[in-house]
């Protein structure tokens, strides 16, 4: 487990659990991973625990979920034992979050502008002209062309990029060195999924941040990440370069990538996954790189 | 022959001012057997050709031709026992309160069969279930279950045609193998015509023969499949398509 400072945040032995009718269920089952400046990824099927262990690092489980952890730290300090209200001062100023639709993340009935300085200025002291200014360079930074009228705008009046990119520019405006982004491209069209991409690829570079993407689509995460984890049934199962995730050795993780129809590789059959239960019941990969 | 020939099909939505042109000018041909891929982004005006074709829209113009029927504005019963399709959501597209025997029965009935006890189970393992899931609700099946009930529903009335809008966009990748295997597999044992409908490059190259991609309501280009394979296209925004399929770039981004 590496732990130098270079971390932005350490988490060892994640756990997150549902008390239901049936039993306790366990969404994510002793996770560890660590986060630099860099761009990691986390992949898996809908179930796997990935959203939920983004969700787990800003605390935002509701009860009755469980959280549980040997060690979740964000520059060695401990996230754990901090307090709600201090935790509120992490959302947003750290760790910042961007969900997958922006449709169902945007306050209906307030403009674009007065959302992004409503998010600003909850973490930094300034007048409300600042706050403005601060909104209107914001949303320059995700190349939205016409700032002023985006700034009037409500978000029914925004395409689903464009909307998309109004959240990354509400969550980058209090300057969080974490961004946790859960399926950010998912409900957008590819073209428009590689603008929104690139500009938090340039973020990323530009402000040193780190960057969690979230996603089921191993293209995207294997060529846009610099590490991936790969999740199943709520543990990681592997870790590697996501440059090298073509050449992943765990069987699920090659059964995924088999699963996938590609146009350069032509087949009449796709190959279907046969889960094994000795995934399920092995204990998590432990990230080594 | 049951194949599918649009000439010039116009779809618009609202009027005056408001009017919305989904489809302009789309004309393709698709032949008894083939499987026929439609391209594009959201909005492109691809699933609303297959609702023109379905009489799902109020307003078209333009002349349809579908398994030997030149369409009209009023579809005759006989023509959905020869043309069905699937939708893209299976949460949304089964009633939540009838079970798999109830869905597949009334569409049965509808379509004025007799046998429909005999004909259920018949439908069930066509699509890969067994009899033990004939009398569950749909919040007892996976996302993949559900797909299958959806095809076996539009297999009862055993059509030559089949639509398919972005059958499988809602599903896992595991899964969506699964389904996109069926409906090879349904395709040779049934002879079907498949006009599939999806945003995805690789799953649309990997089940047709024949691609149209859309923009703007527009088809600016059809392909074979072979063309696409070797990044061939002649359009400028197939190509865009294309290479923003295969991942992210940082150059490609930048265009």
């Amino acid at each position: 487990m590496p732990n130098d400072s270079n971390n932005l945040i350490d988490v060892e032995d994640l756990w997150v659990k549902f008390p239901t009718r049936t039993g306790m269920f366990d969404a994510v089952r002793g996770v560890s991973f660590s986060l630099g400046k860099e761009r990691l990824g986390i992949v898996g099927e809908s179930g796997s625990g990935k959203s939920m262990t983004g969700r787990a690092l800003l605390r935002l489980i509701r009860k009755p979920g469980i959280v549980t952890a040997k060690r979740m730290s964000l520059h060695g300090e401990d996230l754990m034992a901090k307090s709600e209200r201090q935790m509120r001062k992490v959302r947003g100023q750290q760790i910042s979050m961007v969900m997958q639709d922006p449709k169902f993340s945007l306050n209906p009935v307030m403009t674009i502008g007065e959302q992004i300085m409503e998010a600003y200025s909850l973490h930094a002291k300034g007048s409300k002209k600042a706050a403005k200014e601060k909104a209107l360079e914001m949303l320059r930074a995700v190349s939205i062309r016409d700032p002023e009228r985006v700034f009037r705008a409500y978000p029914h009046e925004m395409s689903g990029g464009m909307g998309q990119r109004v959240m990354i520019a509400m969550m980058l405006a209090p300057d969080p060195e974490i961004l946790i982004a859960d399926e950010p491209t998912s409900a957008l069209d590819v073209s428009v999924q590689g603008q929104v991409l690139s500009i938090m690829d340039k973020l990323v570079e530009e402000r040193g941040m780190g960057l969690i993407l979230i996603s089921h689509d191993l293209n995207l995460v294997s060529s846009f990440c610099d590490r991936v984890l790969i999740m199943y049934a709520g543990r990681i199962v592997e870790t590697c370069r996501a440059d090298q995730l073509q050449q992943a050795q765990h069987p699920y993780t090659r059964g995924l990538l088999n699963s996938l129809p590609r146009l350069d590789q032509p087949k009449r059959r796709l190959d279907v996954l046969q889960r094994e239960a000795s995934w399920r019941d092995a204990s998590s990969v432990v990230d080594a790189s | 022959m049951s194949g599918i020939d649009i000439q010039k099909l116009n779809v618009w939505f609202g009027k005056g001012e408001d009017r919305v042109d989904a489809v302009i000018d789309a004309t393709l041909k698709v032949a008894s057997g083939e499987s026929f891929g439609l391209v594009g982004e959201s909005g492109s005006g691809k699933s609303t050709i297959l609702r023109a074709m379905m009489g799902l829209v109020p307003d078209y113009s333009g002349h349809m031709v579908v398994a030997d029927e030149s369409l009209t504005k009023k579809r005759a019963a006989s023509f959905y026992k020869k043309v069905q399709m699937v939708f893209q959501d299976p949460y949304a597209s089964l009633h939540p309160r009838h079970s798999v025997d109830q869905v597949l029965s009334e569409t049965l009935y509808l379509h004025g069969y007799k046998d429909i006890d005999q004909r259920v189970p018949k439908l069930l393992s066509d699509v890969g279930l067994g009899g033990a899931f004939r009398f569950r609700y749909p919040h007892q099946l996976s996302g993949g279950q559900r797909q299958r009930v959806a095809i076996a529903r539009a297999l009862a009335p055993e059509p030559k045609i089949l639509l398919l809008d972005e059958p499988t966009s809602a599903l896992d990748v595991s899964v969506q193998a699964e389904i996109l295997n069926l409906l090879v597999d349904l395709r040779e044992e049934h002879q079907l015509t498949y006009l599939m409908v999806s945003h995805d490059l690789a799953v649309v190259s990997h089940m047709c023969e024949q691609i149209a991609v859309m923009q703007h309501g527009k088809v600016v280009e059809i392909l074979s499949v072979e063309d696409m394979r070797k990044m061939q296209p002649r359009h400028e925004y197939s190509k865009h398509l294309l290479t923003s399929s295969l991942g992210y770039s940082r150059q490609s981004a930048d265009l």
